[in-house]
């Protein structure tokens, strides 16, 4: 389990040219320089971002390696749903604390809101 | 001097980055309603433009996680998006090191603020300057409060740093404008990112509107989740601004939910 140092080298990578440029030339390479599982290396080596939602990287890093990977907005979320069907809830992280996507936190009651899903007009 | 403007606005990226797509009234309404917040902010005459953002792993991480933090640099790059996916261009914006240092040290007397002499934006602040200082003409002083690294900033003490602020506007000379973004309710970058839960948002505004400090700090982690989601905790920009603007009338000037932009947007700012 080495979730901080995915969303780390997420981190790195989202913030700085120089890590994008040298993740291009040799994934492999700066992959090394993180604690890193091999499953881990093979998500972030594959795009894989269904798995790395799994994983539990926070939403606000992967969304960024998703555009850095030219993921559309519409295949992000998709992704991300299709992860949880073939591996299971969100092993660890802020959402395997919150919840997400319906599936409640651990242990927790499953959050219930009253939720819209479009807007009304503008409010004065 | 003082004090001269103090607002609060969304700051998500599907605002620029997918305008596009979104349900052009509603996007047309939001985008006035920026504008309008522009004319309010730019007739007060700034000096400074502190913005008190929600930002999101661009600067802080979680093997140094500070509870807040206050740009001290004459200039900023961002934003760390790639400039399509965002739709704004990566520029310099500039700041004010050393009026960022006297406010570091008015804060410091209440609040134990961290300083960072390097700070890259991210959606949370070039999203608002996009609209509220679109030439990038004004000095903008970056503060950030954690929202999204747990454990979190307690919501009382997002009220304290809104306090802390608003003291530190007044000693001194320069005329300051303060901006919180973030909120209110959304599940960002998640399976639920279209989830806007317009009632809790209402809610929020009404004690924002009011100032009510005790309903305000009440938003504890759990249930800012369960009615808001993981992006709910940055309704501590708003508690701050909140904390800084005790003593005058607050105004909520737009709320719209827009499912596309995956957030309820609201704008309003104090009469000051
Ligand atoms: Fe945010």
């Amino acid at each position: 389990m080495s979730l901080y140092y995915v969303q780390k080298f997420l981190y790195n990578l989202n913030r700085d040219d120089g890590v994008q440029a040298q993740f291009r030339a040799d994934p492999r390479a700066v992959l090394a320089e993180y604690d890193l599982t091999e499953e881990e290396i093979e998500a972030l080596l594959g795009s894989d971002i269904g798995l790395l939602f799994h994983l539990g990287v926070n939403g606000q890093i992967l969304m960024h390696f998703a555009a850095f990977e030219q993921i559309e907005w519409a295949d992000y979320l998709r992704l991300m749903k299709e992860g949880i069907e073939k591996h299971g809830p969100v092993r660890e992280g802020v959402y395997a604390v919150t919840g997400y996507g319906g599936v409640p936190a651990r242990g927790e009651p499953v959050p219930t809101t009253d939720t819209a899903e479009s807007g009304k007009g503008a409010m004065a | 001097m003082s004090l001269v403007f103090a607002g609060i606005c969304p700051h998500a990226p599907g605002i620029t980055g997918r305008a596009h797509l979104a349900d052009p009234a509603a996007k047309d309404r939001l985008y006035g309603a920026f504008d309008q917040m522009r004319y309010a902010l730019e007739a007060t005459k700034p000096d400074a433009l502190v913005v008190v953002a929600a930002e999101h792993f661009a600067n802080f991480f979680m093997d140094n996680m500070p509870a807040f933090s206050i740009g001290m640099a004459d200039s900023y790059q961002g934003p760390i998006e790639d400039p399509d996916w965002l739709g704004i261009p990566t520029t310099m914006v500039p700041g004010n090191a050393e009026l960022s240092n006297r406010l570091v040290d008015e804060i410091l007397q209440t609040v134990d603020v961290g300083y960072a002499q390097e700070w890259k934006f991210d959606h949370g602040i070039a999203v608002p300057l996009n609209f509220l200082t679109p030439r990038y003409d004004l000095a903008v002083i970056p503060a950030n409060i954690n929202c999204q690294g747990p454990p979190l900033t307690p919501p009382h003490r997002a009220w304290a740093f809104g306090e802390a602020l608003r003291r530190a506007a007044e000693q001194v000379p320069e005329r300051i404008a303060l901006v919180g973004t973030g909120g209110i309710s959304h599940w960002p970058a998640t399976p639920d990112s279209v989830k806007i839960n317009q009632e809790w948002d209402r809610q929020i505004l009404d004690q924002w509107v009011a100032g009510d400090r005790q309903a305000l700090i009440a938003n504890d982690d759990v249930s800012s989740y369960l009615q808001g989601g993981q992006g709910a905790f940055e309704i501590r920009t708003h508690i701050a601004i909140a904390g800084a603007t005790q003593g005058y009338e607050r105004t909520v000037t737009y709320y719209e939910p827009i499912p596309m932009f995956a957030v309820g947007c609201a704008l309003g700012w104090a009469a000051i």
